[in-house]
């Protein structure tokens, strides 16, 4: 089931599907390690911009940006 | 022949900085957060009789830019001027790293990898086959801990070998096949055309659509035809997604090369950082935890830098000063000699010295919560009120740098990836007071508010941030109409703030204080001085005399302010060049007046202002147009003088209101 990133809960993990944020920003979150081969570990979503974790590095991703960014949970 | 080339690439925080210092022994800054670096800066190392340039450059992601800093850094790497790079990867972010070491591969460019941060790799457990990781891309791999030296040896050994080599290598990428037969196509519309770059790289950036490559393409004679060739086969794939196709490729390598190479502990170690941040960056703690780190470092600065250390410094100053007005008087020096010696060095020049202890303090601090990895948590906890200014988080690093001295603070605006936030931030940076300005809040408060001085200075702080985020409403729903940008940063791990960086970071601060106290500022004071002291028909230093005519002449201006003698008008347009010369100034010209009764500059400001107008002088000072250095730091970012003179002239205006509305409400209110 496809999930937009800026609706997972803390603890929850996902892999990315697909980004639709505009060309730049696009480009942007796959270099920066957000791409279809990335598994996401969401630290924190509460207020504020959205802290995930790939490979153990922090990333944070602003909200409305967050919302572009379609993913898949995975279960434990 | 000229020196062989160095240059240093890599993602952002990945230790180029750090590595640089170490094979130039230069003194650059290094700040554990993302955009540290903003220019290209150059170095020289010294090897076994030869010299080579070092050529250190701000992080990039990609080689494709989206900021005024990656620019810098790609157009840097694309001139081809470099005869070997070093690709500075942190280790325990690997992965991503490679990515742009794909990109490097894909231009074919002679490369020497140093795997840095093996230290914290180490610690959560990471391990990198680094042997393996050299033979497969047939590149040499060194790993390295750059901020203990770890390494440089190999590494210098390396690079000098590989410039020996001249090494180039093929392209290792596998693009799908709809990607290759389309980078064929444009490659047969190229071919035979001057292009500023290799074809077969030239064509896969266009088919990924690279804007900057593009653009190089209009501008270089490869006439209407293929442009026009070339703009039909975007429009006819408009829809299609090979940009990402061709990052994927990339990453399918990078992926690969990494699984070959990399182990990773099935469960994440939890680090010390993810401890602190589920404090730090709490949903109800972040900003509270902010406000408090400031309070303690305006706390601290008063603390340790004015009443212990601020004492030692004016009584060392005074002493120098008798000392020299007995030699000068022994060897029968003339009158103006001594006024000068004693009222502009002294009292003017050394009022500014004074606050060295003072300053040092608080650069120590601020160069601590930068090496700490504090400020992207900053920015992350600031984002959701920024963004109702709209502005985001990124901006609120530029203003806590700003803190510091606004040149910096708006040169980090740098690595804003949209105009309109870029412009905004550089616009209100003014208003973050910077260090050069305490002196002036330190004589008030201590005239005033000796019991409250920490309490004050976070307070004018604060208005100044409230101010620069008003503006920032205004000037977005004015002159910067418009989209809003995306936020996202990497946070980087906390680390212990090493005593090397901590101390560069504030010796590039206080030295530039003490070297404009020993230029600027003393031909301000001199200026002034002079203007004091003519004609020779007037009392020296009084209203009779140049300056005190030009004084009077402004005081209609600032009477609405409340501040009521000439002396203090003029200060302030000797706070133009440079901010310390206020209290030069008004150091110089009330020590003529009151010379005889012997009196502190603390004493004088006591006679002349009361609690009301101290306040709102302050304000004037935080708020007006800002020194020399960082209008032309403006003037050089912006490449507009229209902008520049805009920024000189509102900041003055809001100033000035401010600091009537503060005098006239007051005195309404009966506190005159
Ligand atoms: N633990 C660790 N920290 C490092 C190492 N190299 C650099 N650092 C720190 O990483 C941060 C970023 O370094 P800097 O040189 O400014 O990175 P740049 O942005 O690539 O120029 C600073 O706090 C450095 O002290 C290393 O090998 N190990
Ligand atoms: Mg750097």
């Amino acid at each position: 089931m496809i999930n937009y990133l800026n609706t997972l809960r803390k603890g929850e993990k996902a892999k990315i599907e697909s980004i639709d944020a505009g060309k730049e920003a696009t480009k942007r979150l796959y270099e920066m390690g957000l791409n279809t081969h990335a598994t996401l570990n969401i630290l924190k979503n509460d207020i504020g911009p959205i802290l995930a974790s790939v490979n153990g590095n922090k990333i944070a991703i602003g909200r409305g940006l967050a919302g572009k960014v379609a993913v898949s949970k995975i279960k434990e | 022949m000229g020196n062989r080339k160095i240059a240093l690439v890599g993602n952002p925080n990945s230790g180029k900085t750090t590595l640089f210092n170490v094979l130039t022994g230069a003194n650059q800054h290094v700040g554990n957060w993302p955009g540290v670096t903003v220019e290209k800066k150059e170095g020289k190392l010294r090897y076994q009789k030869n010299e080579y340039d070092v050529i250190d450059l701000p992080g990039i992601y990609s080689l494709g830019a989206f900021s005024e800093d990656e620019i810098v850094a790609m157009d840097y790497v694309l001139s081809d001027d470099a005869d070997v790079i070093i690709n500075v990867i942190d280790s325990s972010n690997i992965e991503r790293n490679l990515y742009l070491t794909s990109q490097l591969l894909e231009m074919g460019k002679n490369l020497v990898i140093v795997l840095n941060m093996t230290d914290e790799a180490e610690k959560r457990n990471i391990k990198i086959d680094v042997f393996g990781l050299s033979k497969i891309l047939g590149v040499p791999v060194i790993s390295a801990v750059a901020h203990k030296g770890e390494g440089k040896n190999e590494i210098i050994k390396e690079v000098v070998n590989a410039i020996l080599k001249k090494k180039t290598y093929d392209n290792p990428i596998k693009y799908n096949k709809n990607v290759l037969h389309h980078i064929e196509h444009i490659e047969e519309i190229l071919k035979g055309k001057k292009i500023p770059y290799p074809i077969k790289w030239t064509s896969i950036k266009v088919v990924e659509g690279d804007s900057h490559v593009l653009k190089r393409l209009e501008e270089s004679k490869i006439g209407k035809e293929a442009v026009e060739a070339i703009k039909d086969f975007h429009r006819f794939h408009s829809k299609d997604s090979f940009e990402l196709e061709v990052v994927d490729s990339r990453y399918s390598f990078a992926n690969s090369i990494a699984e070959a190479t990399v182990s990773r502990p099935a469960k994440e170690v939890e680090t010390i950082t993810d401890k602190i941040d589920r404090i730090f960056i709490n949903k109800y703690l972040g900003i509270p935890i902010f406000a408090i780190i400031m309070l303690v470092v305006f706390q601290v600065t008063f603390v340790i830098g004015e009443e212990i250390l601020g004492g030692i410094a004016a009584f060392l100053i005074e002493g120098l000063g008798g000392l020299i007005e007995k030699l000068l008087m022994s060897v029968n020096s003339p009158e103006w000699l001594i006024s000068f010696s004693i009222n502009g060095i002294i009292n003017g020049v050394g009022a500014v010295i004074e606050f060295v202890p003072l300053i040092t303090v608080l650069y120590l601090m601020l160069g601590f919560l930068e090496d700490s990895g504090y400020m992207a948590r900053a920015a992350f906890v600031w984002d959701n009120l920024m963004r109702k200014f709209g502005l985001q988080g990124r901006a609120f690093i530029s203003m806590i740098i700003g803190f510091g001295c606004n040149v910096p603070g708006i040169m980090s605006a740098r690595t804003m990836d949209n105009k309109k936030d870029r412009m905004i931030t550089m616009f209100i940076n003014p208003f973050m007071s910077c260090g050069a300005k305490i002196p002036i809040y330190t004589v008030f408060i201590a005239a005033f508010f000796p019991n409250h001085g920490a309490l004050v200075l976070f307070s004018l702080y604060a208005l100044g941030v409230i101010v620069a985020l008003i503006m920032a409403k205004i000037f977005n729903n004015t002159l910067f109409k418009g989209e809003s940008s995306y936020f996202i940063m990497e946070l980087p791990p906390y680390r212990l703030p090493t005593i090397k960086n901590v101390l560069r970071n504030m010796w590039t601060n206080v030295s530039g204080f003490i070297v404009r106290a020993g230029t600027v500022i003393f031909a301000v004071v001199t200026v002034m001085w002079v203007l004091a002291v003519v004609p020779a028909s007037a009392e020296p230093y009084s209203q009779d005399s140049l300056l005190g005519a030009i004084g009077s002449f402004l005081m209609p201006l600032f009477k609405p302010a409340g501040f009521g003698t000439w002396q203090e008008s003029v200060a302030l347009f000797a706070g133009i060049p440079a901010k310390e010369a206020v209290v030069g100034t008004l150091g110089m010209l009330y020590a003529g007046e009151y010379m005889e009764e012997g009196k502190a500059l603390v004493d004088a400001i006591r006679e002349n202002f009361t609690q009301l107008t101290s306040l709102s002088y302050m304000v004037m000072v935080l708020l007006y147009t800002p020194c020399a250095a960082v209008l032309g730091t403006i003037g050089k970012e912006t490449k507009s003088i229209r902008w520049t003179v805009f920024i000189a002239l509102y900041t003055f205006a809001l100033g000035w209101a401010a600091a009537v509305t503060i005098y006239q409400v007051g005195s309404l209110l009966g506190f005159g």
